[in-house]
């Protein structure tokens, strides 16, 4: 599918009275040749993958195969239950699920990539936790995956969802975008409302440097999926409320892809600056040298 | 060529990276497959960031369960180097620099029981590669599509020859490729189609004069 803008996709949806999840789901299926419900089939398997990995996230005292991360999931969930967080459910159950499935990537176990392993939490942990607070169906968070996935391949197409080439706002900005638009779809939000959501999440992520610990997907991975779950929920709230971005959706995608490039190697990816320096982080990684 | 939903929502694979986990798999796979017999041996060099980070990201586990045979969202990649050793794969790991190459770079040298051959492959992120080097031939292919390699005599008429029978089997090439080695006289030609070959057609294509091997790649 070739979605080159978000605006490409408001278009669609408003010729046609669609939703952008129905546009994005038209254009992938001219794409690939199969029919929408082989689609939705796939696209459940994908949504059942995320559920098992939050389960298993914050089921266990998960450790990641380095052994710097872990069981934060689990606490941060048993403190939710106990009923002594100060947000509201549906934030505290995002950041559970959302660091639940980092933990659980950082651990090798099977996750899915939205859109990269790193970024993998953010997604689920917000469309999981909002069907259950909600009582939404499986389609109805299918829906907003897709939603979610044509923002998703928008950033790919004019920018990059890579920490290598744009910093950790090209992942975890990417994935923030995403799970907004997916929960404003989700809460009936209209297509304007999703773009916006994406816009005001992604806007407010920009610079985002990917400076991780040993080179490990890690820290500051696994709790910025936390932290960023609820941020996105935020966005999408303000979205609802009709609070605009005043700079257009595309603008802001396109203003992330230049701060990437304009970024220091030193923080994409490569280890070499920010907290992956500081004398904690380099004492962690001197500690895991064979 | 546009991106498809599942780039975006996936892929699904074991964690922790999709460049050094998932990709790694993927090369592995590429090389068990072009090989065509379980792997015995294995020597596999890391560079770059692979080389720093091999550990840490699962990146040995990842590519000897490629080796083995297992895709991306196979569980048992965790336990890959324990199942290796039980069904008699021997693994060798090794680091090296090469400021020529992609920073997740890994190389296989990998033995079966009637072959032997060597391979490189990047790891270029989002779980997605790029095989660039076979027996020593420079290629480049990102097994995207389902890829056929052929190795050949250079030959004049021979890649006609080639496209004719594909043509005629109803295959649509979407992609042609060659590359040569130093020795005289070998090519490979990597052809990107749009839907697996069958065994006649690969048949009729090893039956061509001047034909040494043909290897179907799927897409993953």
């Amino acid at each position: 599918m070739d979605i080159p803008s978000i605006d490409y996709l408001l278009d669609e949806a408003a010729k046609n009275s669609k939703t952008i999840w129905q546009v994005v789901l038209k254009e992938e299926q001219e794409d690939s040749g199969l029919t929408e419900e082989e689609l939705r089939d796939r696209l459940e398997e994908t949504y059942r993958v995320m559920k098992q990995a939050v389960k298993e996230g914050i089921a266990a005292e998960t450790r990641s195969i380095s052994g710097l991360t872990g069981g934060e999931a689990a606490k941060y969930y048993r403190y939710y239950r106990a009923g002594k967080s100060l947000l509201g459910s549906l934030e505290a159950k995002a950041i559970s699920y959302s660091l639940g499935t980092s933990e659980y990537n950082a651990a090798m176990g099977v996750i899915v990539a939205a859109p990269t392993c790193g970024s993998s939490g953010i997604l689920p942990g917000v469309v999981i936790a909002a069907q259950e607070e909600y009582g939404l169906s499986d389609r109805e968070a299918v829906n907003g995956l897709i939603t979610g996935g044509g923002v998703g391949a928008v950033v790919a197409t004019r920018a990059t969802i890579s920490g290598a080439a744009g910093g950790c706002q090209a992942e975890v900005g990417t994935a923030s975008a995403m799970a907004a638009a997916a929960l404003t779809d989700m809460m009936g939000g209209s297509a304007k409302q999703c773009a916006q959501a994406a816009a005001l999440a992604l806007k407010n992520c920009l610079g985002l440097a990917c400076d991780p610990v040993a080179g490990l997907v890690e820290i500051p991975c696994v709790k910025r999926n936390g932290i960023y779950a609820a941020f996105a929920i935020a966005a999408a709230d303000m979205a609802l409320a009709g609070v605009e971005s005043f700079i257009p959706p595309d603008e802001v995608i396109d203003a992330m892809y230049q701060i990437g490039v304009n970024m220091p190697a030193a923080v994409r990816e490569t280890a070499e600056g920010g907290l992956a320096i500081t004398p904690t982080g380099a004492s962690a990684k001197r500690r895991l040298e064979y | 060529m546009g991106i498809s939903m599942f780039d975006i929502l996936g892929p699904v694979t074991v964690g922790p990276s999709s460049s050094h986990t998932a990709g790694a798999v993927r090369i592995g796979l590429a090389c068990r497959t072009i090989l065509g017999e379980p792997v015995q041996q294995a020597k596999i060099t890391f560079y770059g960031s692979f080389a720093d980070t091999y550990r840490g990201h699962g990146t040995d586990k990842a590519v000897i369960g490629g080796l083995l045979g297992f895709n991306t969202e196979n569980t048992q990649i965790r336990d890959s180097l324990q199942i290796a050793r039980q069904t008699g794969l021997k693994y060798e790991f090794f680091t090296a620099e090469e400021a020529r190459y992609h920073p997740n770079t890994l190389a296989i040298e990998a033995q079966g029981e009637n072959r032997k051959i060597s391979l490189r492959g990047a790891s270029i992120g989002g779980g997605q590669v790029r095989i660039q080097e076979l027996n020593g031939f420079s290629m480049e292919a990102a097994c995207l599509m389902d890829t056929l390699l052929v190795v050949h005599k250079d030959s004049p008429g021979l890649l006609a020859n080639i496209a004719a029978i594909l043509n005629v089997a109803g295959y649509n090439i979407a992609n042609l490729r060659l590359a040569r080695t130093k020795r005289e006289g070998d090519v490979i030609t990597v052809i990107e189609i749009d839907a697996p070959v069958d065994q006649r057609t690969a048949d009729s294509l090893l039956n061509v004069e001047g034909v040494l091997r043909v290897i179907s790649l799927p897409k993953f």
